[in-house]
């Protein structure tokens, strides 16, 4: 076998975390540089992974499989393909950098630096598993490090926000966990070997009937965690009240699990359900299109309406995913990546405010522009990226997404193309109210603009926006021979042909007045 | 040298990035004179590469540079033809005079340097909108064009007026690019790529005239939020916020034009819909007539600016409406150069004036600033159609063709020929307020002629303004000739031949002196007549002033409705009912348990167990179900 570097890859977070722990409490001082530089080391291996993934190849790669309890069929089965990669590298990235902001917390700086660590395994380890009992132990394991990072380092309202993002996950896993046991149960009864292997089980013949079952649970369990709306309220609890690194690792990688898990889990796994139920996702996630952008228009506060902006923006990546077209799929998957980029860039911004003035109340500010223009010109730019300007990430997710599903949700596609106006209302609005104008509120005239380490935090992420935007090549070419392949396993065993533009007949059939 | 084309783009966006870092270090006037080198580059490049054109021996050329968005078709690549190298020279061109005079206007601003970042970004997004050959590069530039609006015209932020108007600016673009976005899904849905190479070949083989017509209406909502036209045309008025030669950026060189130019650019999908043609030259039609009217009214020399470029814009979408593209491209060369020139004039106004923009308060300029007021005076006879000066071409080629193809387009040509009275009228009016008549400045107001760096561009204007209409006479077509190329395969209309060719202009013409005429009556004339005319008509001037309060309108209709809703979705439905819910059943949970108090026991292993019977039940059921 060659070197497990997935495995690797899971551990290494982990060890980091362990080794945190065993540093002195009192050397308070060393914990935060040694926990960024420990998190670094993923980056580099996730760096050579994307570089070492074989461009062509659809499945997947890198493989590894250790049986773990034979009776059950349960195996350490880790691999990772185009759908992944891309979401391993952005986990790993955000790491250091939420860390590096955490400069804020002194209460039991350790165990925070640790439960970040553990959450990064957690993470990573639900994107490489292929054995749906391991995928199931690290999305369950997530919640414990998040619950506590909300819980313990969060603001006045913390406790309300943690319980409530713990019950509605764990409300949708339990769901999920059934269906999965169920599945390997009737990989059992087909076989007479029980597996809970990924593989395995795309290979289950199943009732229709129980197909949309399973579909619901699944789904219910991954839309709580986009979140689609109505599902979504702890959402914006769990932002508000968490502190800057639980909010940047939230909206950046946890919501994707979600995605991520209707991605790989239920397009595959139950594809003559996605195609009957492509309505009923298209139809929450336009609602969560316009409804999340909507709402974000008159939030008060900058995290709030972040956090409702992630509402609006995921739902573009689930329109994307049941668009079934190349464009949508490929458009969905860097989307995500999008996103956790952006809209973590945005979280890191409001937390270096919120350190200043100990509030993120938009009616606090006025002006900021020309107090701080370093952190308003980054704001701006992030802001622009987020609204989809061509030329910024944002934009290349979501203009796949909306020619993507045009082809085959037309209406919805319609809907959709208004979130992105209403994108920049409410960002722009909030840019003008708190950087532009005379600056109204003498406690915002010294506020010291950004210093080096929160400049330095904030450059990878612009320049991923820039790179993005202008070079998504090295990026889709990883993604979408992936996709095209879940499409194709679509097209074989459901009765759907997956649309091509431009072999269309005629939209409008009438004849020019 | 097509090859090299990309340094077009290239040059100011190296500008930009090099400004962006150190153009505060640099400071005056370098950062400006940096900028308008970059920028200058680009027009000797477009310059050297238009030559084949001009000897009309060379046919358009992509330039493929790589790969964008493979799955949309979308790579990045240029199209270097007669209509992208016309569009590249006049924004090169032009763009340059005014990065120039601004050197000489934003002297002693403390953010100089980034003026010109900004500028630069300007001019090497509207480049990119010229040269794209997709659709996803044209929307790349497009909205790059927004944004450095954005950014202009609230580039003094720390005004709310400048900062509100700049968000407008982008918003209201935004909501026409909805249009242009659905345009979009449905071209690459029916060709299943954006590349102008397979769609505009020959569309009418995978575009049905239905769609067709759907794309072009569509494209037209986009145009009209880009180039003001109605309902849209609300960002222009207030984009004045801006520094002024922003202004002449924009209404211009850049930005506006960019409605027209797509207009042109998409001619084989308009050649197929007859429909979204009359809805262009319609729009066009009545957006000139409306803002004409409202210019009449203004006081202040920047809207009345503002507004006549509203009406001009009307007059370009008139051309490409009734398929006279080379008209419309025309029309959008000169007037590029004569409403460069009145603004750049109005700025030296206002900069001699101690940042006065209203009428009222000017007046005797002409003795203080001669070389501002001959140009502006240029400028006047320019715009209100007096031959031979390049409006008169333009515009009379325009409305030519629209009564050629006679039909509904008789009442597209008479309101564009009432139109020109106005236009004539307005312009007048805002030279005798500005430059003739009797002084009525403020107190301490010493106006003065403007630095050198802002006259030389106003001279060179103003010899463009004089000469820039003769490329294209009945009695030569050299840009028809220039252009045509670009239109292969698109049956052009054209004006009128023969003795019905003089009349129309001479018709024209009278209506460009009347307004003239009357203009000076009115305002030369003693002030007591005036007030008195204009008492008789106090109803109607009252809404002109207030440009018939569709901003109000608009707000009353649309932002505080829309306010409103968020509210109500946030507070009432989010917090209320949806986390109502959530909450409530939360607290039923809460009370069930009390009241199962006794199961109760604290201990998170009982949970654990009921939730492992939960889903154990769960499990069987699903196997159930599936007829296990």
């Amino acid at each position: 076998m060659d070197f497990p570097i997935l495995a690797v890859l899971i551990l290494l977070p982990a060890t980091a975390a362990v080794i945190i722990a065993l540093l002195p409490e009192r050397r308070s001082e060393v914990i935060l540089p040694v926990g960024v530089a420990l998190s670094m080391l993923p980056v580099g291996l996730a760096g050579y992974l994307f570089f070492a993934f074989e461009k062509g190849e659809a499945g997947f790669q890198f493989v590894e499989k250790v049986a773990w309890y034979e009776p059950w069929g349960i195996s350490w089965h880790l691999g990772v393909d185009g759908i992944s990669l891309l979401l391993v590298v952005l986990t790993t990235i955000l790491v250091p950098i939420s860390l590096a902001a955490s400069t804020a917390i002194t209460d039991r700086l350790r165990m925070f630096v640790a439960m970040v660590l553990v959450l990064e395994a957690g993470l990573i380890g639900v994107f490489l598993s292929l054995d749906l009992f391991l995928f199931f132990v690290f999305f369950e394991v997530i919640l414990i490090p998040m619950y506590f990072i909300i819980g313990i380092w969060g603001s006045e309202r913390r406790i309300y926000a943690a319980v409530k993002f713990f019950i509605f996950t764990a409300f949708g896993s339990a769901l999920m966990l059934a269906g999965i046991i169920a599945m390997a149960l009737m990989h059992g009864d087909q076989t007479g070997q029980i597996s809970f292997n990924y593989i395995d089980l795309l290979q289950l013949s199943m009732s229709s009937n129980t197909e949309l079952w399973l579909f619901g649970a699944f789904a219910l369990a991954f839309a709580i965690k986009v979140p689609l709306f109505p599902l979504h309220t702890w959402l914006p609890d769990a932002h508000v009240e968490a502190p800057t690194a639980g909010s940047v690792l939230l909206a950046g990688v946890l919501l994707k699990l979600g995605t991520y898990g209707l991605l790989r889990f239920n397009l595959p796994l139950f594809p003559e359900a996605s195609v009957e139920l492509v309505p009923v996702l298209a139809v929450v996630a336009v609602i969560g299109i316009i409804y999340g952008a909507i709402v974000a228009i008159v939030q008060p506060d900058l995290k709030k309406l972040v956090a409702y902006s992630s509402v609006s923006h995921l739902g573009f990546i689930v329109l994307g995913i049941f668009a079934l077209t190349s464009q949508g799929l490929q458009g969905g998957v860097i989307q995500m990546v999008n996103h956790g980029i952006t809209t973590g860039a945005l979280f890191l911004l409001v937390g270096m405010i919120y350190e200043r003035r100990h509030t993120k109340k938009i009616a606090d500010f006025g002006g900021l522009a020309r107090v701080m223009p370093v952190f308003a010109g980054i704001f701006l730019f992030t802001s622009f990226a987020s609204i989809g300007l061509p030329g910024l990430n944002g934009f290349i997710g979501e203009f796949l997404v909306l020619l993507g599903s045009y082809t085959t949700l037309q209406p919805y596609a319609i809907i959709a193309a208004f979130g992105v106006v209403l994108a920049a209302v409410y960002l722009l609005w909030a840019y003008e109210r708190v950087f532009t104008g005379p600056v109204t509120k003498p406690e915002n005239e010294k506020l010291p603009d950004l210093g080096f380490r929160e400049i330095a935090i904030m450059v990878p992420l612009i320049a991923l926006m820039l790179f993005l935007g202008l070079y998504p090549k090295p990026a889709l070419d990883r993604i979408a021979p992936s996709t095209e392949r879940v499409l194709d396993r679509i097209e074989q065993v459901a009765d759907f042909d997956v649309p091509e533009p431009g072999r269309l007949d005629d939209v409008f059939s009438g004849e020019a007045p | 040298m097509t090859e090299w084309i990309w340094l077009v783009i290239a040059l100011p966006a190296l500008g930009t990035v090099f400004l962006h870092f150190f153009g505060r270090r640099i400071g005056e006037p370098y950062a400006g004179w940096i900028a308008s080198a970059t920028i200058g580059s680009s027009f000797v490049i477009g310059l050297i590469a238009a030559v084949p054109f001009l000897r009309g021996e060379a046919h358009a050329e992509t330039v493929y540079l790589f790969d964008w968005i493979p799955a949309l078709g979308a790579h990045a690549e240029l199209l270097w033809d007669p209509l992208s190298a016309l569009m590249v020279l006049v924004v090169s061109g032009v763009g340059t005079l005014i990065h120039v005079y601004s050197i000489g206007y934003m002297h002693g601003d403390e953010r100089f340097g980034r003026f010109f970042t900004y500028m630069n970004l300007f001019a090497t997004s509207m480049l990119t909108l010229v040269l794209a050959n997709n659709f996803a590069v044209l929307f790349l530039g497009w909205e790059l064009v927004g944004l450095c609006s954005y950014l202009l015209i609230s580039f003094w932020f720390t005004r709310p007026a400048a900062a509100a108007a700049g968000k407008k600016a982008f918003i209201v673009n935004r909501i026409g690019d909805f249009g242009f976005m659905i345009a979009l899904m449905l071209v690459f849905t029916t060709f299943g790529t954006l590349s102008y190479s397979q769609v505009l070949e020959n569309p009418g083989e995978l575009l049905g005239a239905g769609t067709a017509t759907a794309v072009g209406l569509l494209f037209l909502v986009g145009a009209a939020g880009k180039s003001a036209q109605i309902p849209l045309y609300v960002w222009l008025p207030d984009a004045m916020e801006g520094p002024t030669p922003v202004s002449a950026l924009i209404h211009a060189a850049t930005m506006v034009t960019a409605g027209v130019f797509v207009v042109a650019r998409t001619a084989p999908i308009y050649a197929l819909s007859e429909t979204a043609s009359v809805a262009v030259a319609t729009v066009g039609a009545f957006t000139a007539l409306l803002a004409a009217t409202i210019a009449i009214a203004q006081r202040d020399i920047k809207r009345v600016l503002a507004y006549s470029t509203i009406s001009q814009l009307g007059y370009m979408f008139v051309g490409v409406g009734s398929a006279a593209y080379v008209a419309g491209m025309f029309h959008l060369m000169t007037h590029a150069f004569f409403k460069a020139l009145l603004f750049l004039g109005a700025g030296s106004v206002i900069h001699a004036m101690a940042d006065e923009q209203n009428m009222n308060k000017m007046g005797g300029l002409f003795g203080k600033m001669k070389i501002t007021g001959w140009t502006m005076a240029i400028a006047t006879l320019a715009i209100a159609g007096i031959p031979p000066l390049a409006g008169f071409w333009s515009k009379d080629e325009i409305l030519g063709t629209a009564f050629e193809k006679g039909g509904f387009y008789y009442l597209l040509w008479a309101i564009g020929l009432l139109t020109a009275l106005l236009t004539a009228f307005y312009m007048t009016r805002m030279f005798i307020l500005t430059f003739l008549g009797k002084p009525r400045w403020a107190e301490g107001v010493h106006p003065h002629e403007s630095p050198r760096t802002m006259t030389v561009p106003l001279m060179v204007l103003a010899a463009l303004s004089v000469l820039g209409g003769l490329v294209n006479t009945p009695f030569r077509l050299g840009l028809e000739h220039f252009l045509e190329p670009a239109f292969e395969g698109v049956e052009l209309a054209h004006a009128p031949e023969g003795a019905l060719l003089w009349i129309l202009a001479a018709v024209s013409v009278l209506a460009g002196v009347v307004g003239i005429l009357m203009a000076a009556a009115l305002y030369l004339g003693p002030e007591e007549r005036r007030e008195r005319l204009l008492g008789q008509i106090r109803r109607p001037w009252f809404a002109m002033e207030n440009a018939y309060w569709v901003d109000q309108m608009y707000g009353r209709t649309i932002v505080i409705p829309g306010k409103k809703l968020s509210i109500w979705a946030a507070f009432t439905f989010d917090n209320g009912v949806i986390d109502g819910i959530v909450n409530g059943v939360g607290v039923l949970v809460q009370r069930l348990a009390a009241a199962l108090r006794p199961l109760q026991t604290g201990l998170v292993r009982n949970y654990a167990l009921v939730l492992a019977a939960g889903v154990v039940g769960l499990v069987v059921w699903f196997l159930s179900s599936g007829g296990l």
